[in-house]
Formats: C-alpha cells, structure tokens, sequence
C-alpha cells in the first residue's frame, strides 16, 4: 500500500477474503483490499470477471458467500441496509427517469433518500447552477444529449452527500470530451473528500484513477497506482497491463 | 418512510400522465370495450332481409308475408320465382333467411293437415342462423293462431316462461360485470407487471435498490396508483351499465366495492408475480396476454358458458380468478344477494391473493441472495 499514507488511516472500504459463489460456480474469490477516503479507486476487469458481482455485495446488493467487509463504517453482512444510506450509485445502464424533467428526477432521488423540501430545493439550484442546466430544467431528460445526463446522473447520485460513490461504467458510449468533462467532475468529488468508486472499460480513464486494482476470473490480480503497475508489468500503457493480465 | 413513499407515488404519476398510451389503456379501453360490447356484439337483430319463395301465391301466403315484415325485424328483400335462386342471396350476402311457401300451404292449413313452412339460413353463422329460424318460427306460430282460432288440438301445454333476474335478456346484464372484470385485469395485473418490467428494463431498478428504500415498499408504491385507477375504473364501467344500459346494482354497493377491491389485490399480487419472472416489457405483455387475458376471456364463463366446455377446460378455468369474480358481481348485481351466498368465491380469491404473494416474496428472495 503505498498510497498517500497520511489517509490510509481513514479506510472506506476495507473487504476481507470477501468471496461470493453461485452453487458450483466462484464469481468472486477471496477478493481482499482497502479504498481510502478521497481515494478514486479504478475497478478493472475482463467481462465475466467478476466485477458486477463484487460491486453488487459491495453495496449491499447481494450477500457474500463468507469473507468480511466494511462499507463506510458498516458491515457489509449484517448492516447492508445502512451502508444504503452512504452511498451513491450510478449504473452502466442510463439511469434517470427519460419521461421526467431534470427537476422532476432531482426531486423524486431526494425524496427518496429522505431529504426535507428545502434541502430538495437548495439541492435542485445547485445542480442545476453547477451544470449550467438551469434553462432546461423542466424538459425532458430524454431530450439531453447523452453527455449531459451523464452528468446530471453523477450530480443526482451524490444529492444525499454520499461518503462513497459507486460508478459502473460511467462513460460507456459518450464522446471523448465530454468523458474528459465527467473525469473533472469525478476529481472535484474526490476533492470534496468522497470516495470514488468507479469502473471501466477504457484504460486510458484507467490512468487518471489513483489506484487500481485489475480482476481475473474472480480473483484480483493486480493493485496498485497506474505508474507502479507499468513499471511492475515493465508496460508503457495501462492497455499493455491489462492485457498482460488478462491473457 | 410515509414522506419517501409520497415521493415514489408523485413519480409514478409523472410516468402515467406523461405517457399516452398508458392513459388510453387506464380510460379509453373500458370506455371502448363497454360500448363495442353493448352496440356492436349482439345476436338481436333489426331489418333482416328475407326472400320469399311463394309457390302458392294467394291471399292466405301473401297474408304470411306481411305478417312476418310487420313485426320490424324483418324486410323483405326479394320475391323468388324459383329454387335455384335460394343460394343467390346467400351467396352474394344480401340475405339472411329464405322462407319458401308450398304450393297448398292455404289448403293445409284450413283442413287439418300440417301445412309446410321451409325456412332456409346461412349456417355458416350459427348464432345469428339461430336467432332468425327461433325468431321467424315464432312469427309463424303466431299468424297460425291468428288465422285459425281454435287451437288445432284443445290438449296443448301451454309454457310460460319467466326469465329472472334478467327479464328483457338484456345482453347488458352479461356484458357489464365480464367487462368489469377483464378491465381490473387488464389494469391491475398487467399494467403493474410493465411498469416493473419497465424499471428493470432500463436499469432504474438497480438504482431504487441501492437507494434506501425497502422492496416491500418499492412494490407497493408501484402497485398502489394502478390500484385506485382500475377502482376507479370498475365504478366508471358500473356508472355506464347503469345510465347507458339499464344494469342494476340490486345488491349492496358497498360490499360490491370492497370485493371489487379484494379482486382488484388478486389481480396486483398476480402481476407483481408475473413482473418477477420477466426481465422486459415484450416478456411480461407476452405472459399477460397469453396467460391472462386470453383465458380470462375465453374460459371465464364471460363469453361461453362453462358448462358446455370439455371437462380439462372447465378445470383450467377453476383456476381464474376472473371466473369468481363474475360470479360475484352477479350474485350481487342481478340476483342482490349478500355475501353470505358468494362466500367461496370470496374465499377462493383471498386464498389466491395469499398464494401469489408467497409466490412472490419467494422468487424475490431468490433473487435476492
């Protein structure tokens, strides 16, 4: 662990020989490691490596086999209802609601995760100001282009502050710039001290993380910053690491 | 947690209000179904048009004809010359009923001997064959009586029939309460099941999942707007059978609405089951129509009578909820009686509610895990 030691003290998430098994078949198999606060966490692995599913008992989804895990400050076993209340999620499917407006959604997550009218409504300014949506907030969602929902989806996971935000796949499908917009936006949350969560299928994204940890068949086969990986691989990019892994 | 649910309800009636399609499924197709059903379905007929086929030609025959057109049912559309014509009018379909009148058909009936009537329908429409022949032969008894006073032969069976309930046999009386129930159906069962198949479909599910919310009351705010639409349906069918087609409510209204309810909880708990098993919208319609709708309307009783049915039919719709349900409007809508008489339908229903649930709640467990 040689990440920015002064803050490894304060640990998101910490899993222990976290595995989960479907009848025969392992999908995640002893997976151990720590996020610390702040930290944006790279989550990297093939299709059917196992991610979806150590992502799934990470929030609370899906019960582990054995191992053991914590979850901002909760028990990913016993206490999974409340790790709920921590976290923000956002998926590799869209994830707002097309046939409401960008007020309509931003109103019914805050509802949901419980915040009051006024906090709904300061929450509502905010995003929209920092988004600069304010002039399309009672259109449609369905009639933004993609970059921007993404957007205003990462916006809306965090409208309860989350401690640890969970990205699967964020930018899946959207133009280089506007991915380069939604990385900002990913730095300026860490800067707030919120965790980082996140998965993806570009490795070059995979460069920006702080650390990142590369699964094989249900197992995690690599750990550590994106510079210590080359040199360890003896790669130039991430994409040689990755591929070295994986083959 | 009530402040939470009231966010998940206001949402859900975003997605209703902004979608036309759900609206005229939730309002246009009860309206639809109830008026085609009352105006356009029925084996009553006005103007048939009749060809005649007189062989006798006299006054007695011609006398026969006019009586049969001045009921209004029938008009006479053409005089036949021969036999080959018959077909004719069948063919080209501008007929419906041939009566041909034999030569001696006067002699026959003022001297004792059976006179002759042949009445020739088109087959290939059974129900409306039978309706005219029923109806032609009662036109031609009648004119029998008129024209000969003494009954042929004084020791007749006089029948005189009451039909209770439903004294006019107003199709009305059936369609109403079959309707009622299809359109709860449709609604509740698989209304709800898209909706979930909907969230799942776009991956919003996942999201509602992390979020903080219980399951239970994922499902319940997504059933709970569809249930007081199709309440509201089922009074909106009942108001149209009363002012539009005369069907009485003679029982309790009252227990007539809180057992439109316990249906209307049937049919939720079935299609929370069915949005369980389905991954897509196309999956869930697909199950909805052919495992619901289909028999519903087929084998609930609502368009054939069950006793007629094959025996493995009568047995599948045993297992209908529609099936009691009808029963029980009946019961209480043209009969009046309490619910002391349609207990085990009752019961049959609540049973079924606390078998899909159970269903349910394991099949989410599975999932789950």
């Amino acid at each position: 662990m040689k990440f920015n030691p002064a803050d490894m003290q304060a640990y998101s998430i910490e899993v222990d020989h976290l595995t989960k098994k479907f009848g025969q078949f392992t999908a995640v198999d002893q997976i151990s490691f720590k996020v610390a606060k702040g930290e944006i966490f790279g989550f990297l692995g093939a299709n059917g490596a196992g991610k979806t599913t150590a992502m799934r008992m990470l929030t609370g989804l899906s019960k582990p086999t054995s191992g053991s895990g914590m979850v901002a400050g909760f028990d990913v076993i016993h206490d999974y209802e409340k790790i709920k209340t921590r976290i923000g999620y956002m998926s590799q499917k869209f994830s707002l609601y097309e046939d409401l407006t960008v007020k309509q959604n931003i109103r019914f997550f805050g509802g949901i995760y419980g915040l009051s009218k006024q906090e709904i409504r300061q929450k509502t300014d905010a995003i929209l100001h920092d988004l600069r949506l304010s002039e399309v907030a009672s259109k449609l969602v369905a009639s933004l282009p993609l970059g921007w929902k993404q957007r205003l989806a990462f916006a809306i996971s965090m409208v309860h502050d989350p401690d640890i935000v969970f990205l699967d796949e964020p930018t899946g499908g959207v133009d280089p710039m506007v991915r380069r917009e939604f990385w900002e936006a990913i730095y300026e949350a860490a800067g707030h001290g919120r965790t980082i969560f996140v998965t993806t299928h570009y490795l070059d994204e995979a460069e920006y993380c702080d650390r990142v940890s590369i699964m094989v068949a249900g197992k995690i086969e690599a750990l550590d910053t994106p510079a210590n990986l080359k040199k360890q691989f003896g790669s130039q990019t991430m994409n040689d690491v990755f591929l070295k892994l994986v083959r | 947690m009530i402040k939470v649910f009231r966010a998940f309800i206001q949402k859900e009636i975003y997605h209703i209000l902004r979608d036309r399609r759900t609206l005229l499924i939730l309002f246009g197709m009860p309206v639809a179904q109830v008026l085609i059903f009352g105006f356009a379905v029925t084996n009553e007929f006005k103007n048939a048009n009749i060809d005649i086929l007189d062989h006798a030609k006299d006054q007695t025959s011609s006398k026969l004809v006019r009586h049969m057109t001045s009921s209004g049912h029938f008009n006479v559309n053409r005089m036949l010359v021969s036999e080959k014509q018959v077909e004719e009018g069948f063919r080209s379909g501008k007929t419906d009923l041939v009566m041909v009148i034999p030569t001696d058909f006067s002699k026959d009936l003022y001297t004792y001997d059976p006179a002759q009537v042949q009445l020739i329908a088109d087959g290939s429409d059974p129900n409306m064959a039978n309706a005219l022949v029923q109806y032609a032969r009662v036109m031609i008894n009648d004119f029998q009586q008129q024209e000969y006073k003494e009954p042929a032969n004084p020791y007749q069976v006089n029948i005189e029939t009451r039909m209770l309930y439903n004294p006019l046999l107003e199709s009305a009386y059936n369609f109403i309460p079959g309707t009622i129930a299809l359109i709860l159906l449709i609604i509740s069962a698989m209304m709800t099941s898209l909706t979930i198949a909907r969230e799942k479909e776009q991956g919003t599910m996942e999201i509602l999942l992390v979020s903080p919310l219980p399951p239970l009351l994922i499902i319940l705010g997504k059933v709970a707007p569809y249930a007081i639409l199709s309440f509201i349906d089922a009074v909106l069918i009942l108001v149209m059978g009363y002012f539009i087609f005369g069907v009485p409510v003679t029982g309790s209204l009252v227990l007539l609405l809180c057992l439109c309810m316990v249906y209307v909880i049937t049919a939720l708990s079935l299609g929370t089951l069915i949005s369980t098993t389905s991954e897509t919208q196309q999956d869930a319609m697909m199950k909805s129509l052919i495992g619901l709708l289909m028999p519903s309307t087929l084998l609930s009783g609502f368009i054939f009578p069950l006793t007629s049915m094959p025996e493995v039919l009568q047995y599948i719709s045993h297992i209908i909820p529609a099936t009691y349900f009808i029963e029980i409007l009946k019961g209480i809508m043209l009969r009046g009686v309490g619910l002391e008489y349609i207990i085990f339908e009752v019961s049959v229903l609540l049973f079924m509610i606390v078998a899909f649930l159970t269903l349910t709640w394991k099949k989410f467990k599975i999932r789950l895990e």
